[in-house]
């Protein structure tokens, strides 16, 4: 996941159990978006304990990033064109 | 799958599995990230244990985009983040998972995992032999 390091990301939460950082995100966004390990935000495969909670807050996308030292963060990274996209999903999911 | 190198035993656990896999007839593939596998190929200079090493991310997208999959999978967990790393493999791989549960907390890492997969778990932080002991017990290279 080197391409984490070379996005402007603002860490949310850090150091947490993957639980923590899940519940974090269905708490404190009103948008969030259920998907399952090995999915792609951005050029991340995501990893966790399924479902893993992605947050949508205007612009803003919300992201779990485990490191296997360090426990999960929480990464908070501005794109429109990936929360179009990821809101586009939620509503194909509830269709 | 390596997890965090911190804990002493997971080296030598790691060599040691794959010495019993490689009698067995399997080909080891190990996935950590940098500092883990640095750890292992410098302690089998020669290479009579270690053989393909990968990336952990990279393994997990290689997984997830289902270009690779493994008949069995091994993953090191004495922290969170391991068992993390031990559900996403359950979820995106079809290998018959093994959890390797140790460290000063393995019993509280043990009763995170609620997922399908067999954990072999023992309090062993420098010395391997409760770790080594409760593998064999299981012996999953015979499985």
């Amino acid at each position: 996941m080197g391409c984490v390091e070379s996005m402007n990301y603002e860490i949310v939460l850090r150091d947490a159990t993957f639980r923590e950082s899940r519940e974090y995100v269905r708490s404190n966004f009103k948008e969030s978006i259920d998907v399952q390990p090995g999915f792609k935000v951005f050029d991340v495969h995501v990893i966790g304990l399924p479902p893993i909670a992605i947050g949508l807050d205007g612009d803003f996308v919300i992201f779990p990033y485990t490191k296997p030292c360090h426990g999960t963060f929480l990464l908070r990274v501005e794109d429109r064109e990936e929360a179009v996209r990821l809101r586009a999903l939620k509503k194909v999911s509830r269709a | 799958m390596l997890g965090c190198p911190q804990v002493p035993v997971q080296t030598g656990i790691a060599l040691y599995l794959i010495n019993r896999l490689k009698k067995a007839g399997l080909t080891p593939v190990v996935a950590g990230n940098k500092a883990a596998n640095t750890l292992l190929v410098v302690s089998d200079p020669d290479r009579h244990y270690v053989g393909e090493v990968i990336d952990l991310d990279r393994a997990v997208g290689l997984i997830s985009d289902k270009k690779r999959d493994f008949d069995r999978c091994f993953v090191f967990v004495h922290n969170d983040a391991g068992v993390t790393y031990a559900a996403t493999m359950g979820a995106i791989s079809g290998a018959k998972l093994y959890a390797l549960v140790y460290g000063e907390h393995f019993e509280e890492q043990a009763k995170k995992i609620d997922f399908p997969c067999t954990v072999i778990a023992a309090k062993a932080v420098h010395n391997p032999l409760p770790l080594k002991k409760a593998i064999d017990e299981v012996a999953p290279w015979a499985a």
